[in-house]
């Protein structure tokens, strides 16, 4: 049946690559939409530049770990732009789809923009959240994703146990910091969209626990006098991965174009868009202009605490992981 | 074949049957044997570790239990609803009828959705619940809120037909032979009704039991409250644990098989009860 479906794409490929010209398609997650709509404008420009060559970019969002999925049973992807490298890692290791080492095919370890974890609080700060510990205060409610179901709330959920980890030096209380956290949380959501729709619609909670970028997409899209967004001291360096899906590109031959859009992120270019739909840019001197948008905040690596994504996802994620253990008790 | 077949009056049973097999192994088998081939991955030990640790033990629970009672309600209040759309007419009835369908045609995710804005303790109802201290938005009774709302079309429908059949006159002459009004529905009409609403029934929990969409966004999703099963299947794939979220997925077929299987057997019983 899988096979038959494939058939009928790559017919249907082969059919749209006579009339018409390449196309790539994007696999991405959810809040990447408006920002690879207007990449894709500017990256079709570009290679038509260099090329004169007219392709299209066709682009599919979802839950980071679901497009991973839908990639592993089929979609033919030629390239992904997922929130975190496990993610892609999983397709390098559940389909072998692409070499082990794909990250690092690109520079800063195919992340071309970062992000961090940020609070969103209701207008004017009213419980007076200003750290990580104040999180934990009594009456406070937090808002964040079911880690286990969405990849946006590891990053939650790692950022609260870094944090923890720097500031009382053992795993121990960090494990005792964020088990307290979990106390404060009313609802797990199976995604960062409902957790979005949690806070704003249902008034539910007194901070959100989200990535800087939707903090700032939500505070735009609902009015910047119902949020605040919050910066902690310490927070995690979010780094949303990208690669090209090696066996579809090799397959429908469009390897050049596919590596040359995902180069054409680091340009400076690719870095503006990408900080003005609030990703943190690489490139310094585009850093420098949107300096007043992101403020200064320690931020360390899941490979510095965790020792990589891998590692992270068995000790605190897997079944009968940390996360389990401290919320089932 | 000549006429003088024994096997049955009624000709091309050999190739009905075989289109019946081939088109339900297609459609059925094929896809539920593949859960089965991936869990045999598993030995014993790990699969009793992904069927039966104490969150998935507590997400059994809440899943049949909820869909339990979300069936049992909609077969009272559904068959309810059936009884006046058959028996009696009235304006709008049309509309009420349409309105029946739409927990069908609704996408499961809008459902729950809506059905959590209204319930939220922020919501037009919720609100007012809350005051008086009942909290649905987040709690297992919200699970049960939504797949009370999902299920019962199948309530209704199932029984329809059934009462279409049902002819007035047995009542008249069940009450012409001195029956009281409540003798007639209990003695005559419910045993009449029965194997029917047990399908209703059974057709709603099945559905209740698989349903997804609409429970995630009301439930709240805590460990050990208000997880159902189909939210632990999806957390173990987010894991790429395709084996340990089959074993789960082969358990509750198994269970879902078996309870049916047994309500089947129920419901054919009463039948020949009733018809002697």
């Amino acid at each position: 049946m899988k096979q038959f479906l494939v058939i009928v794409l790559l017919a249907a490929l082969a059919g749209c690559n006579r009339r018409h010209a390449v196309a790539l398609l994007n696999v991405s997650y959810d809040p990447t939409r408006e920002f690879y709509t207007e990449y894709n404008a500017a990256f079709i420009k570009h290679w038509q530049q260099q090329t004169g060559e007219t392709i299209v970019v066709t682009q599919s969002h979802g839950g980071s770990g679901k497009q991973a999925r839908a990639v592993i049973d089929g979609q033919l992807a030629d390239v992904v732009t997922l929130a975190l490298s496990a993610d892609v890692d999983a397709i390098a290791r559940v389909g072998h789809m692409l070499p082990a080492e794909w990250q690092t095919r690109l520079p800063d370890r195919s992340a071309p923009y970062t992000s961090t974890i940020v609070f969103l609080v209701r207008h004017g700060n009213p419980k007076g959240i200003h750290d990580w510990d104040d999180l934990i205060k009594p009456g406070v409610q937090v808002i964040t994703p079911n880690p286990q179901t969405s990849g946006g709330a590891r990053w939650n959920y790692l950022a609260a146990w870094g944090y923890a980890l720097k500031k009382y030096g053992s795993d121990a209380k960090a494990r005792e910091f964020v088990t307290a956290l979990y106390k404060h949380v009313p609802v797990l959501d199976s995604g960062a969209r409902g957790s979005t729709t949690t806070f704003v619609q249902r008034g539910m909670g007194d901070v959100e626990l989200s990535w800087e970028n939707e903090a700032f997409l939500a505070a735009r899209e609902f009015g910047a006098d119902k949020f605040t967004i919050v910066v902690p001291s310490i927070s995690v360096l979010a780094e949303p991965a990208v690669a090209w899906i090696d066996r579809t590109v090799q397959r429908k031959g469009t390897a050049a174009v596919a590596k040359a859009y995902l180069h054409y992120l680091y340009s400076p270019e690719g870095q503006d868009i990408a900080a003005r739909h609030f990703y943190r840019p690489r490139d310094p001197q585009i850093a420098l202009k949107y300096a007043a948008t992101f403020p200064k905040v320690q931020l360390f690596t899941v490979d510095e605490l965790f020792g990589g994504w891998t590692k992270a996802q068995k000790t605190h994620f897997a079944s009968g992981g940390v996360f389990e253990q401290i919320t089932t008790k | 074949m000549s006429a003088s077949s024994p096997r049955s009056v009624l000709p091309g049973f050999g190739l009905s049957l075989g289109f019946t097999l081939t088109y339900l192994s297609l459609i059925v088998l094929l896809p539920l044997s593949a859960a089965f081939v991936r869990t045999a991955g598993l030995n014993w030990h790990e699969f009793y570790a992904a069927v039966a640790s104490p969150r998935v033990l507590a997400a059994y629970r809440l899943s049949f239990g909820a869909s339990f009672a979300a069936g049992a309600v909609n077969a009272i209040f559904g068959t309810i609803v059936a009884w006046v759309l058959v028996r009696y007419s009235f304006p709008g009835k049309r509309v009420v009828d349409a309105l029946v369908d739409l927990p069908f045609a609704l996408p499961t995710a809008v459902a729950g959705i809506a059905l959590t804005t209204i319930y939220a303790e922020n919501g037009p109802v919720g609100h007012f619940l809350a005051e008086g201290g009942l909290r649905v938005a987040f709690t297992r009774f919200g699970v049960f809120v939504a797949l009370t709302f999902v299920s019962l079309p199948f309530v209704v429908r199932t029984l329809q037909p059934v009462l279409g059949e049902l002819e007035p006159e047995i009542e008249e002459a069940s009450a012409t032979l001195g029956a009281g009004r409540w003798q007639t529905i209990i003695r005559v009409i419910l045993p009449e009704l029965f194997p029917a609403i047990v399908t209703g029934f059974a057709l709603a929990f099945a559905r209740a039991l698989g349903e997804y969409g609409s429970v995630v966004f009301i439930s709240g999703n805590m460990p050990m409250k208000t997880e159902i099963v189909p939210l632990l299947i999806m957390t173990k794939l987010e894991q790429y644990d395709y084996r340990g979220a089959t074993a789960i997925a082969v358990v509750m077929l198994a269970a879902s098989f078996a309870l049916l299987l047994l309500i089947n057997l129920l419901q054919k019983r009463s039948r020949r009860h009733h018809r002697v």
